[in-house]
């Protein structure tokens, strides 16, 4: 599914090396979770992966089935399978978020070669998938995110993931700023786009949102790598111990 | 310089005289000696700072070619019109002027026509708006405008009163005057649409009396050429409304004045624009100047521009809370986005305030687009051009939320829409 090798990246502005090298492959209907302390890279590798700009890939590729990501722009990336839950979603006055939705939808169709999805479909297909995550009416008409909690925030990204149907879905901190029970809710929302041809990297600082979302493998980044990958119970230690063992062992 | 050489240096006036044709001619020989003594607008002129009149006032227009119509403006809505084709009234394409609770009649006919209430306003408006600043093109205007419409509302029609222009030919000079008056608790809807010449000069008054409402949405036409002065003085009396909302596309000068004295107590008087610009040609200038002069009152201006490839945009706005005015509040917005580091966007917001009991604010920005809610559009797959628009238009939006009608306000975000569907290359 995804398959990043080598994977080198540093500021367009300044000359600092972010990611120095982080190898990675998830197989198709995986959930991986990435670790680490902060300004290890774990966001920037999100962010590199769906296109934002302000990074120089100075080596290394990112597979995903067959297409290189690293030479599409974000919306080919998008158009392509890949979708990133935002740690901070952006509000944007003026432009509902239903609308929002369906250009977005719409748009990678098109991408695609697919037939635009008409707005009686699309209209049925939304309240049924924001039925799911407690999103109601007035949250689909208001603008995208603006005046929105943390937790409708957090779950509007999920309602969006839904309605593309990614194959490879980036989760950045998702749990950031949720209490326990909005936890649960984005947790059941991923936990049911689960499935054998989609693939999940959620990364967090917390042991917590994998008890929700279970992962089959966990890393540990630091320092602009990968450093140690291993089952869920390595989340467990991290959680325990913290991180400081597992960067002297490496060091 | 004394005025008196100003004069003797300014051919252009020398050779003006007063067109004949009823009472109008004493509010036009009024206006011409005090145009003669203000002297036609230049751009070392304060006002006029930020935008250049000589276009404006040069001998012949500049030659603009006129658009071809497609899709007519507000197509959809009911409504009875009056076109003028490159500034003279046409009965022919124009409806008939029966319309429940309006009586119309057209400046070219007056006559010796005993329109009482149109013969204390005509010219009147337009010379209590001179004070503190000088407008000269609106005193030219009221000297030489032989064309408009005088429009008395006593009712509330049904449909609105849709004043339709039309430029034919490439070198039309456009002078109208308009005079609504909108009696106590009349209300009207007043659609202003197209270029009326290469180069026009248009200037409405408007009174409104006691609990009267006048809507008022202007879509200037897009002919690429064009040239325009507008001016809008209107007189708000107690309980009184005033909504005016002016949407440009396109166009090589426009320059739009909105004079407005709240004179009544609980009065509101909402402005507003949307403003496209492309172009190192285009430069567009809202100028507004809004007194209140009584207790209880709310004023409104909203002014959005998108600027590219060199566009300029101008709005000086004033606040002018006259000592009494308790309870005022006073609102005031200009921003532009500009797409590219070509376009400039230059305001003056300003606030002048005698009483103490009052809420005034004023603000004014000008940025590029968000590139946080760009990248946010693009990761979604919204391609970049598309997303621009949806942003762009978003931030217009804003600006035509300020109209109440859905209707007209649907119908000028679908002509947005399309500018920027065909403009995204």
């Amino acid at each position: 599914m995804l398959e990043i090798k080598n994977l080198h990246v540093q500021l367009e502005d300044e000359d600092k090396q972010i990611l120095k090298g982080v190898n990675l492959t998830v197989g198709a209907g995986q959930v991986h979770a990435i670790m680490g302390p902060n300004g290890s890279g774990k966001s920037t590798l999100s962010y590199v992966l769906s296109g934002k700009s302000g990074y120089e890939v100075t080596d290394g590729t990112a597979i995903l089935d067959d297409v290189d990501l690293l030479d599409l722009d974000p919306e080919e990336r998008a158009a392509a399978g890949l979708f990133l839950a935002f740690q901070y979603p952006v509000e944007i006055p003026g432009v509902g978020n239903m609308t929002f939705l369906r250009t977005a939808v719409n748009s990678q169709r098109k991408a695609r070669g697919e037939d635009e999805m008409s707005a009686g479909d699309f209209l049925k297909f939304i309240r049924e998938k924001a039925k799911s995550l407690k999103i109601d009416a007035d949250m689909l008409k208001r603008p995208v995110n603006v005046g929105f909690s943390g937790g409708e925030k957090k779950r509007n990204e999920i309602l969006q993931m839904a309605m593309l149907e990614p194959k490879m879905c980036i989760l950045d901190e998702t749990d950031s700023g949720l209490d326990v029970d909005a936890m649960k809710l984005v947790a059941e929302g991923v936990n049911a786009l689960r499935s054998e041809g989609r693939s999940f990297l959620v990364i967090t600082h917390y042991q917590r949102l994998l008890d929700h979302i279970k992962p089959d493998v966990v890393h540990i980044m630091a320092d602009g790598r990968i450093i140690k990958s291993g089952g869920p119970e390595l989340a467990l230690e991290v959680e325990n111990n913290g991180y400081a063992d597992l960067l002297a062992e490496v060091a | 310089m004394t005025v008196a050489s100003k004069i003797a240096a300014d051919p252009r006036l020398d050779g003006l005289t007063v067109p004949a044709g009823g009472w109008p001619t004493t509010a036009r020989s009024s206006a011409l000696m005090r145009l003669q003594t203000m002297g036609l607008p230049v751009k070392r002129d304060e006002y006029w700072r930020y935008t250049d009149p000589s276009a404006l006032v040069c001998e012949a227009p500049l030659p603009c070619d006129p658009l071809q119509t497609s899709t007519p403006i507000f197509g959809t809505i009911d409504k009875t019109r009056l076109v003028f084709v490159d500034g003279v009234f046409d009965a022919e394409q124009s409806d008939n002027p029966d319309l429940a609770g309006v009586e119309i009649t057209r400046l070219s006919e007056v006559n010796d026509l005993d329109l009482h209430w149109a013969q204390g306003l005509y010219g009147k408006l337009e010379e209590a708006g001179q004070s503190p600043v000088a407008r000269p093109l609106a005193a030219l205007n009221t000297a030489q405008a032989t064309e408009g419409m005088l429009v008395r509302v006593t009712g509330k029609p049904k449909k609105p009163l849709h004043i339709s222009y039309r430029q034919s030919s490439k070198t039309s000079e456009a002078i109208l005057h308009h005079v609504i008056k909108v009696e106590a608790g009349a209300e009207l809807t007043l659609l202003e649409t197209g270029t009326p010449g290469a180069r026009s000069n248009v200037v409405l008054e408007v009174d409104i009396a006691d609990g009267g409402t006048l809507h008022h949405i202007r879509p200037q036409g897009r002919a690429h050429g064009r040239h325009v002065a507008t001016h809008l003085f209107a007189r708000v009396a107690t309980e009184a409304t005033l909504k005016s909302f002016t949407m440009s596309l396109n166009g090589q000068l426009t320059r739009n004045e909105i004079v407005t004295e709240i004179v009544g107590d609980d009065a509101a008087v909402h402005v507003g624009g949307a403003c496209v610009g492309d172009g190192d040609a285009f430069h567009h200038d809202d100028t507004v100047f809004i007194t209140h002069d009584a207790v209880n009152c709310e004023s409104r201006q909203v002014f959005k521009k998108v600027l590219r490839n060199g566009a300029t945009g101008v709005f000086q706005g004033k606040i002018l809370v006259k000592a009494g005015a308790q309870k005022t509040d006073g609102y005031q917005i200009s921003q532009a986005l500009l797409l590219d580091g070509d376009s400039q966007f230059l305001a003056k917001p300003e606030l002048e305030i005698y009483a103490d009991d009052v809420a005034c604010s004023h603000g004014s920005t000008s940025g590029a687009i968000d590139e946080d809610a760009m990248f946010y559009l693009r990761s979604r797959g919204v391609p970049e051009k598309e997303a621009q628009n949806l942003l762009v238009i978003a931030f217009l939006g804003e600006a035509l939320d300020e109209i109440e009608n859905e209707d007209l306000a649907a119908d000028l975000q679908s002509r947005l829409e399309a500018w920027f569907s065909r403009h995204s290359t």
